[in-house]
């Protein structure tokens, strides 16, 4: 029988198109072992929620460096829980201003993570939210 | 309401959830999978082979949105990308290209890792398209990992294999060769915009012409003279080449055609039955193998497996004789344990 795997949706919502640091992140967690469906740029809130529907994924990384984070964080989440997939844990990488983290926080984004982080303590942290 | 009922009445959620547990073969799924078995057998399996950026993905999109604005199918799309063989992980990225099907619920697209298997799909691939054959999806396109030349095991799994081919990949050498051309049912060459279409296009008939008897014409001292093909078999499928521009949408009617031609076809030769006892019989020929290995190791006490071993190892033994000495010491083997 085969093991859980742990899968993961790697998303960029709005319209900025740096996506380096998503396929930095897709490629870590690939290499610790989880599969990892990559979507693409520019994506909606109502495309990613689909995917992660579809997708079945117990975890949602979100790379937002434009700003918009404020708007898109909460769209999702709401739409993840429309959908019935309120256990799916989600993550946000990028351009976050420190002020804006603890709402975020509230809201139940499980962690957020800024320039310089470490792929490692992604991988740690995603394998402890989906425990 | 059980996880099987849900699917049935088209519950996503529930259908996407099941597909997890199939794709971890858990008890549960095995369960579900018996009680959804005779929904099954109704839709058409389409498989998606051919090397890594041909673009099958971009063409698995087109002909999706085609079967869904001309013909409103509903369409599943399960598209296979490898797994490291080192840590087991994998990036999925067929959906990147596929972002035009979002928004549409008659659409579920399912990607799924190839999990160590080597015939470019997934052990539980033909497990999933049972699922979505049982939920009403009536295409199936299942999209193979980037596919060299002997990952042919979607041929066994879909009614029909397309074979993606591009512009300015290898000479005319690559398409005499055994493995992945000949379970084509219908070839497409996509980028089709690219040079060198005209010569990927000749390779291609003239293998085909080396594989399939046609009628020829030539012309001998000035009057065409027709020889007949050597065997007049009508039932027989030859198959058609399609030039495709996926990225722009251009060829995929006259695609879709060439395929409606295929189940034709396969419906009025009885193939279509041939196909699915053959797909069935290796489902259950697998089955049995795992069953019995299973019961075997349960009926074998395992330090009489490691002693075997143990003398394999010093060379006391061959893997033949090994084997034998097991599998007669079996039955004393569990009266004594």
């Amino acid at each position: 029988m085969t093991e859980k795997k742990i899968r993961v949706l790697v998303a960029k919502p709005g319209l900025d198109g740096h996506d380096r640091g998503a396929k930095v992140v897709a490629r870590a967690l690939r290499d610790a072992g989880m599969e990892v469906i990559y979507t693409g740029l520019r994506q909606t809130p109502e495309m990613i929620a689909e995917a992660a529907l579809q997708e079945d994924v117990d975890v949602v990384g979100l790379s937002i460096l434009s700003g918009a984070h404020m708007a898109l964080a909460p769209r999702i989440l709401e739409l993840l829980k429309a959908n019935g997939q309120d256990k799916v844990r989600v993550f946000i990488g990028g351009i976050i201003p420190d002020e804006d983290m603890p709402r975020l926080k509230e809201m139940g984004i499980a962690g957020i993570y800024g320039p310089g982080a470490s792929t490692e303590d992604i991988i740690k942290d995603v394998r402890e939210a989906v425990k | 309401m059980s996880l099987t009922q849900a699917v049935l009445e088209g519950n996503r959620l529930a259908l996407a959830r099941l597909l997890t547990q199939v794709e971890n073969n858990s008890p549960e799924s095995r369960v579900a999978l018996t009680e959804l078995f005779p929904y099954t057998g109704r839709s058409h399996l389409i498989g998606v082979t051919g090397a890594p950026g041909t673009g099958k993905s971009s063409l698995v999109n087109q002909l999706a949105l085609y079967y869904r604005k001309n013909h409103d199918r509903k369409v599943a799309i399960i598209a296979v990308d490898p797994s490291s063989p080192f840590t087991g992980g994998a990036v999925l990225g067929d959906r990147v290209r596929m972002r035009d099907l979002s928004g549409d619920s008659g659409v579920f697209i399912r990607s799924m890792a190839s999990r160590g298997s080597l015939g470019g799909i997934s052990q539980t691939t033909a497990a999933i398209a049972q699922v979505f054959d049982a939920a009403g999806y009536e295409i199936i396109i299942i999209e193979t990992v980037g596919a060299g030349q002997s990952e042919v095991d979607i041929a066994r799994l879909a009614h029909t294999t397309l074979v993606v081919e591009a512009p300015g990949l290898g000479d005319d050498i690559q398409a005499i060769k055994a493995g992945i051309l000949e379970i084509a049912d219908v070839l497409v060459i996509n980028k089709a915009d690219h040079p060198g279409v005209e010569n990927t296009e000749r390779a291609l008939r003239t293998t085909l012409e080396l594989a399939h008897p046609t009628t020829r014409v030539f012309r001998h001292h000035g009057q065409a003279m027709t020889v007949a093909a050597p065997v007049t078999d009508s039932k027989l499928w030859i198959p058609p080449i399609n030039r495709t521009v996926a990225t722009e949408g251009k060829g995929i009617t006259e695609l879709a055609v060439s395929i409606a031609k295929h189940a034709e076809h396969l419906r009025q030769s009885g193939d279509w039955t041939a196909r699915d006892r053959a797909r069935l019989g290796s489902e259950m020929e697998a089955l049995l193998q795992e069953t019995l290995m299973a019961r075997f190791f349960e009926s074998i006490r395992q330090e009489k497996y490691e002693e075997v071993m143990e003398k394999v190892l010093n060379r006391d033994l061959s893997p033949y004789e090994a084997v034998k000495s097991l599998l007669n010491g079996r039955e004393t083997g569990k009266e004594k344990s």
